[in-house]
C-alpha cells in the first residue's frame, strides 16, 4: 500500500462527496444547501489540484485540468453567494440561490470525471 | 537532470505543492474558526459570529501581516484569543512558503535545469546554418573562435564547468551557446540541435575517444546528412569511426608525424601547406628544413610512436629515450628521464642533428629542450605543446617546429568545415616536389601578400553566381576564370587572390589558366584577401558589374551605377589596391 495512493484518492473522493453533499436538495431552498459545506468542498477542492501539480503523464495532465475546472465553478459560486449576502442585501433570493447551487452542480460534474479517472487508472494498473 | 517535456512553472509548482497545502489548510482553519466563535454587540451582548465573506476578508489581511484592526466592529474576547493563533499560524505559513520558494531558487539542480530550458530553447530558435561544437577544450576554443570570426553560430557542450565560464569571459562577437553537460548522451546532443535542420556539422573534440566516437555514432543515426568531424588517438576508435563513415578523422599525432616527414622531403611543400591552413593573422614562414641525420625521441607516448615509425620509414635512424621500460623490447631505447644530461648524452644528443621532444607534460618539454640545447647549440628541435596556456613559454624557448595537438585538430576541422575544396588542394600539395612548391608560393606571393590567406570556395550555380549563369546557358563560353580575378572597380587591376583549384565533373584541375572558361557546375577554390572575396562576389551576383569586368563599359543599370561611373571618371585613377 502506498500512503502518497491513499492521501490522493482520499483528496479527490472527499472533493466529490463534499461538493454533491451541497449540490443534492431544492436547488432554490437556501435552508437545503449549508455553506459550510460549500466552503469545506472549496478547501478540499484546492489541496486536490495542488496536489496534483507535476504528474507529468497524460492522465495527470487531464485530473489537473479537471480539478482547475471545479476550482474555478466553486469559486464563482462562493462568489455568488458572497455577492448575496453581502453586497446586494436583504438576504439570499430563491434566484441567486439556485444559481450558486448549479454553479456547484458544474464542479460536481467535474469532480465525477476526476473520480472516474481514478477509478480508471487504478483498474489499468491492477496486478 | 530533468526531462525535455517540463516546463519552469511545472518545476516551480511540483517543489511547491507541500507550503501551498499548508497555506491552504492554515486559511481553511482560521476562517472556520472565525465563522463559529460568537461576537459582541454595542453593549457587551452576544452577537452573532461573522459570516464566510469577512472571515476571508480578515484572514487574508491578518496573515499577510497588513492588519487592519478589528473589521467590521470590535471583536469579543474569544474573537481575539482566535486571531493569535491565525496571526502564529499564518505567519508561518508564509515564511515556510517564501523560503522553500528562496531554496527552490539557489538549488543548483533548479538553476541547472532552468539553463537547460533556456539552451534548449535558443538552440531550437536559430535560424541560420549552425555547427556544434562537443568539448571546449584549447581545441574547442580555437574552433569557436574562428567560427565566431566566420560569423557562423555554434552551440558548445562542455562537461567541465570551468571551461563554460571561460568561454563566457572569451572575446567573441556573438555569446556561444553553450551548456554544461555530458556529449556522450543522446538527449543532451538532441537538446544542443544534432536533429535541427540548421545543423550543418558536428565537430566532436572532447580528450575522450569514446565519447566522440559516441558523438560521431549518434550524429550517424539521427541525422545522416550532417557533416561529422572528429578527433582520436587510438587506431580502434579510428577503425569505428570510417565505418560509419565520418567525414574527417583528426589524429593530431599521425598528422604532425606526416608534416614533419614531408618537410624533410620536400619543405616547401610543408611551407605552402602551413601557410595556407595557419590561423587568420599569421605570416608565410621561412622555409625549415629539418635535417636527415640521426634523431632523438624523448618519450615513446602516442606521439613519439608516430614519429618514429614515420622517420624510420624514411630511414633516418632514431634513438628513443623513455623512463618507462619498453615491453617490446625496442634495442635502441635509453631507458630514463630526458631531463638528466648523462641520460640525453648516453642517447648520442652531442651526436644527433634532431630532437622531437613529444611528453605529455610541458614543463618537461622545456625542461628536455634547455639541456638538450646546452649540450649541442645547433639541434633542430621540435617540441610538444600539451597546453595554450604555457603559449608564452614556448615563445621565449624559440624552437623549430611546435607540435600542438589542440592547434593542428582545430586547423583541420576548420579547413574541412569553411573549404572542403581545401582539403583536395592540400592532398596535392603532398605529391608535388619542392620547386613546385616555391613556384607556388612566389605566384601567390606576388598577388596577395605574405599575410595568411583566407580561402574559399565558390560554386557556378544560380545562388551563387546568379550573373554569370544566364550568361553560360544562353552563350557558352562567355565568361572566363580571369574575368572574375578582375577589380570591379577599375578593371586593369587584378584582385588580390588567385584560383588554387578547380573542380569540374569530379576532375581536379590545380592552379587552373586564367583562360579557362567556365562552365555551369564548376566549383572553384581562391586564395586571397576578405576584401578581395567581396569584391569578387559583386562580380558574381551582379550582371552589370560582370559586363563592366568583361568589356570595361559600363552598363546604364540603374542611376547608383551611372552615378557611381560619374564619381569616378572626376575623381580620376583612385589608388590602387583598396580592396584589401
Amino acid at each position: 500500500m502506498n500512503l502518497e495512493k491513499v492521501i490522493f484518492g482520499f483528496f479527490i473522493v472527499f472533493a466529490a462527496t463534499l461538493n454533491f453533499g451541497f449540490v443534492i436538495g431544492e436547488i432554490d431552498n437556501p435552508e437545503h444547501h449549508m455553506v459550510y459545506e460549500l466552503f469545506a468542498a472549496i478547501v478540499v477542492n484546492l489541496i486536490a489540484t495542488i496536489l496534483k501539480f507535476g504528474d507529468r503523464t497524460q492522465v495527470g495532465a487531464v485530473h489537473l485540468a479537471t480539478s482547475l475546472v471545479a476550482d474555478l465553478q466553486l469559486i464563482a459560486a462562493a462568489m455568488v453567494w458572497a455577492y448575496a449576502n453581502h453586497l446586494a442585501g436583504g438576504g439570499i433570493t430563491a434566484q441567486q440561490m439556485a444559481s450558486v447551487v448549479s454553479l456547484a452542480g458544474g464542479a460536481l460534474f467535474a469532480n465525477a470525471v476526476s473520480v472516474i479517472l481514478l477509478i480508471g487508472e487504478t483498474l489499468m494498473l491492477r496486478r | 537532470m530533468i526531462g525535455p517535456g517540463n516546463s519552469i512553472l511545472f518545476l516551480i509548482l511540483r517543489r511547491m505543492r507541500a507550503p501551498l497545502i499548508a497555506l491552504v489548510l492554515i486559511y481553511a482553519v482560521s476562517m472556520l474558526g472565525l465563522v463559529f466563535i460568537p461576537g459582541v454587540g454595542a453593549e457587551g451582548a452576544p452577537a452573532p459570529p461573522m459570516g464566510f465573506f469577512h472571515a476571508l476578508y480578515f484572514v487574508s489581511y491578518t496573515a499577510t501581516t497588513i492588519g487592519f484592526g478589528e473589521i467590521p466592529s470590535a471583536f469579543s474576547e474569544a474573537q481575539r484569543l482566535w486571531t493569535i493563533v491565525i496571526v502564529y499560524l499564518a505567519v508561518l505559513g508564509w515564511t515556510y512558503t517564501v523560503l522553500t520558494l528562496l531554496a527552490l531558487i539557489q538549488d543548483r539542480g533548479f538553476q541547472d535545469a532552468l539553463r537547460a530550458i533556456r539552451f534548449r530553447q535558443k538552440v531550437r530558435g536559430l535560424r541560420e546554418p549552425f555547427y556544434l561544437v562537443c568539448g571546449c577544450g584549447d581545441t574547442g576554443k580555437q574552433i569557436l573562435t574562428a567560427l565566431d570570426r566566420l560569423d557562423c553560430p555554434a552551440v558548445a557542450l562542455e562537461i567541465q564547468e570551468g571551461r563554460v565560464h571561460e568561454l563566457e569571459l572569451m572575446d567573441l562577437r556573438r555569446d556561444a551557446l553553450a551548456l554544461i553537460a555530458d556529449a556522450r548522451s543522446p538527449a543532451v546532443l538532441q537538446m544542443a540541435g544534432i536533429d535541427h535542420p540548421q545543423c550543418r556539422g558536428v565537430i566532436a573534440v572532447t580528450n575522450d575517444d569514446q565519447a566522440n566516437l559516441a558523438v560521431a555514432m549518434t550524429a550517424h543515426l539521427l541525422n545522416p546528412q550532417v557533416q561529422v568531424l572528429a578527433r582520436t588517438a587510438t587506431v580502434r576508435v579510428t577503425e569505428n569511426l570510417v565505418s560509419i563513415g565520418t567525414e574527417q578523422i583528426v589524429n593530431p599525432f599521425e598528422k604532425f608525424a606526416d608534416y614533419l616527414v614531408l618537410a624533410m622531403r620536400e619543405p616547401g611543400c610543408y611551407r605552402l601547406i602551413d601557410w595556407l591552413i595557419g590561423v587568420p593573422g599569421a605570416r608565410l614562414k621561412p622555409e625549415q628544413t629539418p635535417p636527415r641525420g640521426d634523431w632523438v625521441i624523448c618519450g615513446y607516448g602516442r606521439f613519439g610512436r608516430a614519429i618514429e615509425s614515420r622517420l624510420r620509414q624514411e630511414k633516418v635512424s632514431v634513438r628513443v629515450v623513455e623512463p618507462r621500460i619498453d615491453e617490446s623490447g625496442n634495442r635502441d631505447t635509453t631507458v630514463g628521464a630526458g631531463t638528466e644530461r648523462q641520460i640525453l648524452e648516453g642517447a648520442g644528443i652531442h651526436l644527433a642533428e634532431g630532437l622531437v621532444i613529444a611528453t605529455d607534460d610541458d614543463i618537461a618539454n622545456l625542461a628536455i629542450a634547455v639541456t638538450a640545447r646546452e649540450v649541442n647549440p645547433d639541434l633542430f628541435v621540435v617540441i610538444r605543446q600539451n597546453s595554450a596556456a604555457n603559449q608564452v613559454l614556448f615563445e621565449a624557448f624559440d624552437a623549430d617546429l611546435v607540435m600542438q595537438p589542440s592547434e593542428i585538430i582545430a586547423r583541420a576541422c576548420l579547413a574541412q568545415l569553411t573549404t572542403p575544396l581545401l582539403t583536395r588542394f592540400l592532398q596535392h600539395v603532398k605529391r608535388q616536389r619542392d620547386h613546385w612548391a616555391d613556384n607556388v608560393i612566389l605566384r601567390l606571393r606576388d598577388r596577395i601578400g605574405e599575410a595568411t590567406p583566407l580561402t574559399w570556395d565558390v560554386r557556378v550555380d544560380t545562388a551563387e553566381a546568379e550573373a554569370i549563369v544566364p550568361g553560360l546557358r544562353s552563350q557558352p563560353a562567355s565568361v572566363r576564370l580571369d574575368d572574375l580575378l578582375h577589380d570591379p572597380r577599375h578593371r586593369r587591376e587584378s584582385l588580390h587572390c588567385e584560383a588554387l583549384l578547380l573542380l569540374r565533373a569530379g576532375k581536379e584541375t590545380v592552379l587552373p589558366a586564367h583562360e579557362t572558361t567556365l562552365l555551369e557546375g564548376d566549383q572553384l577554390l581562391f586564395a586571397g584577401s576578405a576584401g578581395a572575396r567581396r569584391l569578387q562576389r559583386m562580380i558574381l551576383q551582379d550582371a552589370n558589374v560582370l559586363s563592366y569586368v568583361q568589356t570595361g563599359r559600363d552598363v546604364p543599370g540603374g542611376w547608383v551605377w551611372r552615378w557611381l561611373g560619374r564619381g569616378r571618371a572626376r575623381g580620376g585613377a583612385p589608388a590602387s589596391g583598396s580592396g584589401a
